[in-house]
């Protein structure tokens, strides 16, 4: 069957990719296509009897890369290959590759598929919130370069970066609490059996073997929940306790031995049933606390540095003519690299040859691709869109500019104020108040009855043992990461929030930030175009391959393509045509011989025809919808502060969203930013920083919390602590607010356990406190503050109109 | 009540059994992917439906 090639303006979708087919349109077995890819990919699946993926899904393809031919080269270099893989043996070759094209279960029943286009797959796995792909397969019959180039040519290429060599790949994912919790739960259930005698008053009709062998059983069952599950309390109580520093963890580990001991030194002399269960409870429902503050976003990483953008990989070009590919970090100063199209330039290098068109939204979020001319320095980062591209490379990848930020000391240095949480500065006061009730209660019975001192005192720390108020952050921070995460803020961890709720200062980033790259609004300023003109102009840009002229056009409406003779693309100037007998020039203003007006900081499309100016078109970035709101909103609350990489040239609009007590900041280098960051932050300003381009990664790390927006959360993002949806923007002060409101929320918590603690007490310091006293006063207060933070977040989010 | 004896560790004999199960379910990443399988199992009943249509 022939593909025939139509134009035609009618809206048609591929039926592989769903996309509007714009230029052309083949035909294939009935069904239409956007463009070749899409095409031969519905030729691999029909041939072996893969359409089936057609009909899990409409239209679930993705239009495959053009040109792979070459780029993987890489991955025949053994070295390159053994840092990839996971695992092999004789035959078999396990690797995992991230494909962030998976978006649908077609996509899953396809890769998983995978072994019906080539037999010499053994198995394929999916992963569909992390778009994991785990392959197993003979990699003497198959080699990875062959696989990963079948992958791209049904469309799903997989991304590897620089960094799946060089960070430790074997990671191991940490299981152990969820053991821990197991085991705690394992025990505190049967305990609970074991005491129910002890609970119904039923020891007086108990045999004392009878008592004496579920006491000892007890103890069996509690030993491992103390030893294994709460080791984290003790070794972080232990901790503390070297550092002179009182965390939340001594009074529980205080209760947690008093427990412990008191029990079984009960259950030995045969006084009591003990406090086994309770003890098991407790550590149950803190553990249970800790998994549900463990929320994490698998799909996203907070982690990404640069490595995570660059290619492995870099094809030099020898003396010799040869082309070869090698590792990125070998790449050596006055090596000449070639790029290609979609190819990300790994060093400071200089343009030796080839028309450069760089893409540098990754860096500054500025998606509109910059032209260069030979002889210029490119910084590493940048995209080549368009034709391949030599370089000279001017210094290694760890001396380059964007990298050299990472050499910053922000970058290497910790979470620093780990014990600054609100729920130690609390626990401060109230161990050292509890210490005091407790050795009080000890002294003043320790005259009238010995017996009684030792109870009241070991009853004191048991009661005291404050599992409610550990649990009320982890409960209340937990749940509004869950709130957040619905609508579309996603942060690192749960501690970003009490940062959150400290922000007193907001610096913005202006590219990619505040203005809205895929949304650069287009006006036409000039002479009204009749038709014709219309149409000729539509007819050149069509065939213009500059984003600009590509921009332009998709902006024109009702037009007609009509033939265009001696088209010429004059490279950085503009294009020039004869349509229908008229000359038509559109470029730059030299280009088409007129002076610039003054919208020297927009770019601008003159149309000339005849020689008769027509007028432009120029280019404005967007600003985001409600900015205006946004900016006022926070205003009220905080100072505000732009730093921008560009130059002033926009300070006048800015003035339209800001006032003009807000600092603003042009011309800032990557470096720049971080050390305003680290000024504000000396004056004692806790900074929240919002950016997004890899310009802005040092001072995400370096400011208090660092907020990536992103157009898309599953494709780009520096190392920050939250991730925006630059969809929800205009929510940002409703955010700042409600991280505040979950702050008044635990401490309204922690009132309600003080209360419970001091019923409690109550009886404690009387020697009064029995095992199904505290088997009751315990559970009850955790689940009182836990069902109280619950409600409250969820409710205050729902007013606030959060969530 | 000698019984009780055998049966306390009888029921213990089957919640460590129930412990065990759980450790190596999640020692076997059985949690670490809780969306695929509910995609994945939909798979064989679609082809299924496919193929009758077809034939």
């Amino acid at each position: 069957m022939q593909a025939e090639k139509t134009y035609t303006k009618q809206k048609t979708t591929c039926y592989h990719c769903g996309e509007d087919c714009l230029e052309e349109t083949l035909v294939f077995d009935s069904k239409s296509f956007c463009c070749v890819g899409c095409k031969s990919v519905y030729e691999i699946l029909n041939q072996n009897d893969l359409c089936n993926y057609y009909d899990l899904e409409k239209t679930p393809g993705i239009s495959p890369p053009k040109n792979v031919s070459k780029k993987h080269e890489y991955l025949e270099n053994q070295e390159i290959v053994e840092k990839l893989i996971d695992f092999k043996d004789e035959e078999r070759m396990l690797v995992t590759f991230y494909l962030p094209q998976v978006h649908c279960s077609s996509c899953v029943w396809l890769l998983e598929n995978l072994y019906k286009l080539n037999p010499h797959v053994f198995s394929s796995r999916i992963n569909f919130l992390k778009k994991e792909l785990k392959l197993s397969f003979n990699y003497h019959q198959l080699s990875l370069r062959q696989l990963v180039e079948l992958l791209a040519s049904i469309g799903y290429e997989p991304e590897i970066n620089f960094s799946d060599t060089s960070k430790d790949k074997k990671y191991k994912i940490d299981r152990s609490l969820v053991y821990k919790l197991g085991i705690a739960g394992f025990a505190f259930g049967n305990i609970m059996m074991l005491s129910l005698p002890e609970y119904f008053g039923l020891d007086d009709i108990k045999e004392l073997s009878f008592a004496k062998f579920f006491g000892y059983i007890n103890i069996l069952l509690s030993f491992p929940v103390l030893v294994y599950s709460a080791s984290d309390y003790l070794k972080s109580a232990w901790v503390a306790i070297k550092h002179k520093t009182i965390n939340i963890d001594i009074p529980i580990v205080l209760g947690v031995i008093a427990l412990f001991f008191r029990s079984v030194y009960e259950i030995v002399t045969h006084q009591g049933a003990g406090y086994l269960d309770s003890l098991a409870g407790l550590i149950f429902f803190m553990l249970l606390g800790k998994v549900f503050q463990q929320k994490t976003y698998a799909v996203l990483s907070f982690e990404r540095d640069y490595k995570s953008y660059f290619p492995i990989s870099s094809t030099i070009i020898k003396e010799s003519g040869e082309e070869v590919s090698i590792a990125v970090s070998e790449l050596k100063k006055g090596d000449v690299i070639l790029i290609r199209n979609n190819e990300i330039i790994p060093v400071d290098a200089q343009l030796t040859a080839g028309e450069a068109k760089i893409d540098n939204s990754f860096v500054t979020g500025e998606s509109l691709p910059v032209e260069i001319k030979v002889g210029t320095k490119i910084y590493a980062g940048g995209k080549q869109k368009g034709e391949a591209i030599q370089l000279k490379v001017l210094k290694e990848i760890s001396n380059s500019y964007l990298t050299q930020l990472w050499n910053d000391e922000a970058f290497t240095k910790q979470n620093q104020d780990q014990f600054a949480g609100i729920t130690n500065v609390i626990s401060k006061y109230f161990t050292l108040i509890i210490i005091v009730i407790a050795l009080g209660s000890l002294f003043y019975w320790w005259n009238i009855d010995k017996k009684i001192a030792i109870h009241a005192f070991t009853s004191v720390l048991i009661i005291a043992c404050p599992c409610a108020l550990a649990l009320s952050a982890p409960f209340t921070f937990g749940n509004v990461l869950r709130i957040f995460g619905r609508n579309k803020l996603y942060l690192k961890n749960a501690s970003v929030i009490e940062q959150l709720a400290k922000i007193s200062t907001i610096v913005f980033d202006k590219t990619g930030t505040l203005t809205q790259a895929a949304n650069s609004s287009i006006s036409y300023i000039g002479e009204q175009m009749n038709n014709d003109e219309l149409n000729a102009v539509a007819s050149l840009l069509r065939q213009s391959s500059h984003p600009l002229s590509k921009l332009v056009f998709s902006t024109l409406e009702n037009y007609q393509i009509i033939e265009t003779k001696d088209f010429e693309e004059v490279l950085g100037k503009g294009i020039v045509a004869t349509v229908n007998g008229k000359k038509v020039k559109i470029g730059s203003a030299n280009f088409v011989e007129t002076t610039k007006e003054d919208a020297a900081t927009t770019s601008v499309v003159y149309v000339k025809i005849d020689n008769k100016l027509l007028g432009r078109f120029q280019l404005e970035n967007a600003y985001r919808k409600n900015l205006k709101k946004v900016i006022n909103q926070l205003q009220q609350y905080f100072k505000l502060h732009l730093v921008s990489g560009d130059n002033d040239s926009e300070q006048q609009r800015l003035l339209v969203y800001f006032s003009k007590e807000n600092t603003f900041l042009f011309n800032q280098t990557p470096e720049q930013k971080l050390r305003y960051i680290k000024e504000l932050q000396q004056q004692n300003e806790k900074v929240a920083m919002i950016g997004d381009g890899l310009n802005d990664a040092g001072a995400l790390k370096q400011s208090n919390v660092g907020i990536s927006i992103s157009e898309d959360i599953n494709t780009f993002s520096p190392a920050c602590d939250a991730i925006l949806d630059a969809e929800v923007f205009e929510k940002l002060p409703l955010f700042f607010k409600y991280a505040k409101t979950s702050i008044n929320i635990v401490i309204a918590s922690f009132i309600i356990s003080f209360l419970y603690n001091i019923v409690g007490l109550s009886f404690a310091v009387q020697g009064l406190m029995s095992p199904v006293l505290a088997a009751i006063l315990m559970p009850l207060s955790s689940i009182t503050v836990v069902v109280f933070v619950t409600v409250a977040t969820n409710l205050s989010a729902k007013l606030m109109k959060v969530d | 009540m000698s019984v009780l004896f055998i049966l306390i560790i009888v029921s213990l004999a089957v919640a460590i059994s129930f412990l065990v199960a759980f450790v190596w379910s999640v020692k076997d990443g059985q949690y670490e992917d809780d969306y695929t399988p509910s995609m994945r199992m939909l798979f064989d009943d679609e082809i299924k439906e496919t193929k009758n249509q077809s034939k």
